[in-house]
């Protein structure tokens, strides 16, 4: 540096101070790549399941649903988050896919840039599923796609714990109960309970259950029934029922933690059945108590069948087949045992699913009093206030705030952001 | 990523490649000078086509998001909203600038510091050749090589909690669990170690090279003249090692700045928002939540950019002084 001349050193500061921006917004650049200009017969599809490949029993699925339709299926996989800037690109390119496999909570997201067709416009028939789970697909009362197959949120318990603890599991009937069995396992020497509090949309999806469980709504932040769930989980917290990691864990890392075999409880989702199956020790499953007894309305999730805006109107009818072909209800079976976690959202799909494997029925009933994050008709307004959310949820489960300061502020700033 | 510092080089060995052939003299000295003029001209053109594209393009465009409300609809149908300055207002005058920036120097400060005072001590130790020192200095890479995310993965494994080894250690010498990455008072503290050990290598091959080009010589002068190691190292290495020393300090500056992955893996920028840096907020807007809010994110990474040149210029001014006199 010191020996060139001074212009250049310039240029070198100049540039080195550049390199930040293409950091920051890369993605914005023109990068997408997509179905608009491929050729007739070649329809594109992305899905959210970068962990199956080509040769996966999902990849050859999607493949022979082309076939079916007698069209050649180009899959592309990405990462969840990155799936709807991809899709957010391509359509600002005119480039999008045929298919896109979304993340439920996106999909109003992405209709709301006029980007998705309607299921009407399509022709696609939606009356056999469960209304509770198309609801997140729905934006101003119109559907914006199909889901495949939804997983929701219960607890895992490990039984040997809970055994040795003497706590029975079916006495968890409402948050009470569940406080007191943990307070048992912790005076047998066992830790209590694992969840997930990370500062992501994960942290809010496994705060809900507690939240709406405790009735509160998601309109209103700093209610009195927020701050009790908010109190639970810091009370369990403050009295060693849970471990402090829990603020920084995410779906993953708390399930890691209650493989230790160490806690009583996990709370985690449908696609830990196989694993938790696999796990050194007998694992069961209870619905999330609401706080005076009954279930807790978990979210949903899972993703939606959706199809972008074709220049080519033409393409629609093999997309329609295509569409047709994942969502029968040996389809939906067929797409809930490839992938072990979904339940099928019809209940056609549902009965089917448990003659075969019966051990289900507790996540079917799940999935049944399950809820859209996005219904309510939040819509685009869900991930405003999910944001806000999952702050306070950190800023009190580390004594930041308080609960009520924590919540107050999430509230304002929710309001101030859905205006 | 690190082409920006090269590039000026670079590109004037593709012009040469691309370049017309030398013309032969010609008879009248003011045509030839137009010739050459041309040739100069093309051999300017891949550089100025590669910044164009390459950083002039995305500046604009980011400088473009920043002026304009995009939202997700107006980002894919077009026709967002001029707003001016509005969004650089909001930003700025929102309840998180002042403590994002605050993390923000203080990570910065903090890191580059330490990294280059240990990678400093580092260098002048591997300086005098010792049996192994050749394959110690070569772990001493190891961050350097180690993709991020195993990085960060490892330290945010180690500072667990309840099951980090970190604590483990504390409580075998009977201190008691620290919550690294969940104690609104520790997590910016522990990402700025992490960082730290990220940095090191960085530092040390840097200034391991300076001290190569200080001539031997002067260390026998200094220690004929009674000078002991203390004093040699502040009389002789570190004046000498200044230009390097601020070179390798304004780099590690700007890579620090824009920090956002070991932040991101270790503590998502919480708990709530204490250890979120800009960077990390600009991140976070776009791409941390359901819905990427591609203005606001520019606006911060402009910020962040005029703080990074005010740094270089900073650089530029302390350098010229030092040629003057």
């Amino acid at each position: 540096m010191r020996d060139l001349p001074k212009p250049f050193r310039a240029a070198g500061v100049l540039g080195a101070a550049l390199v930040l921006m293409t950091g920051a917004v890369a993605c914005s650049s023109n990068t997408g790549s997509g179905g608009g200009d491929q050729a007739d017969d070649t329809y594109t599809w992305w899905d959210p399941y970068p962990q199956h490949n080509k040769s996966s029993d999902w990849a050859k699925r999607v493949t022979k649903c082309g076939d079916e339709a007698g069209v050649t299926i180009k899959r592309t996989a990405y990462d969840t988050t990155a799936l709807t800037n991809q899709a957010l690109l391509a359509a600002q390119e005119g480039t999008s896919p045929d298919i896109i496999l979304l993340d439920n909570p996106a999909v109003s997201t992405l209709a709301d840039t006029g980007m998705l067709t309607t299921m009407e416009e399509f022709g696609l028939d939606t009356s056999e599923i469960d209304e509770n789970l198309l609801a997140a697909g729905v934006a101003d009362g119109k559907e914006y796609g199909i889901p495949i197959g939804a997983n929701t949120l219960a607890i895992y318990y490990n039984k040997t714990v809970l055994d040795d603890a003497g706590v029975d599991p079916g006495s968890v009937k409402d948050w009470a109960s569940l406080t007191a069995a943990l307070k048992k396992v912790k005076d047998a020497g066992h830790k209590g309970i694992t969840f997930a509090g990370i500062g992501t949309e994960e942290g809010s999806f496994q705060f809900l259950p507690w939240f709406w469980g405790a009735g509160a709504d998601l309109r209103d932040l700093d209610s009195a029934e927020a701050a009790e769930a908010l109190d639970l989980w810091t009370g369990w917290l403050k009295n060693g029922y849970a471990p402090n990691s829990v603020i920084n864990n995410s779906q993953n890392t708390t399930w890691e933690e209650f493989l230790t075999g160490d806690f009583a409880f996990g709370v985690n989702g449908t696609w830990q059945v196989n694993s938790a199956a696999e796990a050194d020790f007998p694992t069961g499953v209870i619905q999330i108590p609401g706080k005076d007894g009954g279930v807790a309305p978990t979210p949903t999730g899972g993703e939606f069948l959706t199809t972008p805006v074709q220049d080519d109107t033409g393409r629609y009818e093999a997309t329609k087949k295509i569409v047709e072909c994942m969502t029968t209800p040996e389809g939906m079976v067929e797409t809930a045992t490839t992938f072990a976690y979904y339940i099928p959202p019809t209940k056609a799909g549902q009965d089917k699913l448990l003659a075969d494997q019966a051990e289900l029925e507790p996540w079917v009933e799940a999935v049944r009093t399950a809820k859209g994050r996005t219904s309510d008709d939040l819509g685009t307004d869900y991930p405003k206030i999910s944001e806000p959310l999952w702050t306070a949820v950190q800023q009190a489960l580390s004594g930041s705030k308080s609960t009520k300061d924590a919540l107050g502020e999430a509230q304002a700033t929710a309001e101030d952001e859905v205006g | 990523m690190n082409m920006s510092t090269k590039s000026a080089p670079q590109a004037r060995e593709a012009g040469g490649a691309a370049g017309e052939p030398p013309s032969a003299p010609r008879p009248r000295i003011r045509v030839r000078g137009r010739s050459t003029q041309w040739a100069a001209f093309a051999f300017l053109a891949p550089l100025v086509a590669y910044l164009l594209a390459f950083y002039a393009y995305p500046l604009y465009r980011n400088i473009d998001l920043s002026l304009h409300d995009y939202t997700v609809r107006s980002f894919v149908q077009g026709g967002a909203e001029f707003t001016g300055l509005a969004n650089y207002r909001d930003i700025m005058g929102s309840e998180a600038f002042g403590p994002a920036l605050r993390n923000t120097l203080v990570f910065t400060l903090v890191s580059i510091v330490a990294q280059y005072a240990i990678g400093l001590a580092l260098a002048v130790f591997f300086r005098d050749n010792f049996r192994l020192s050749g394959v110690l200095r070569g772990m001493f890479l190891v961050p350097w090589l180690l993709p991020l995310i195993v990085s960060g993965s490892t330290w945010s494994w180690m500072m667990n909690s309840d099951n980090g080894i970190v604590n483990a250690a504390l409580e075998a010498f009977g201190i008691g669990q620290i919550n690294w990455l969940t104690d609104p008072g520790w997590a910016l503290t522990s990402v700025i170690i992490a960082n730290i050990w990220l940095g090191i290598p960085f530092n040390l091959v840097i200034l391991y090279s300076g001290l190569q080009n200080i001539p031997r010589e002067l260390y026998e002068a200094a220690a004929l003249d009674g000078a002991n190691a203390w004093q040699q190292f502040w009389r002789v290495t570190f004046p000498l090692l200044r230009p390097v020393s601020a070179i390798t300090l304004l780099l590690g500056l700007v890579y620090t700045l824009k920090v956002v992955d070991v932040i991101w893996i270790m503590t998502t920028g919480g708990p709530g928002s204490t250890s979120t840096t800009l960077a990390v907020w600009s991140y976070r807007e776009a791409f941390g939540t359901g819905l990427p809010d591609f203005s606001p994110a520019a606006t911060i990474g402009n910020l962040l950019i005029l703080i990074a040149l005010a740094f270089g210029f900073l650089y530029l001014h302390l350098q010229r002084r030092q040629e003057r006199s």
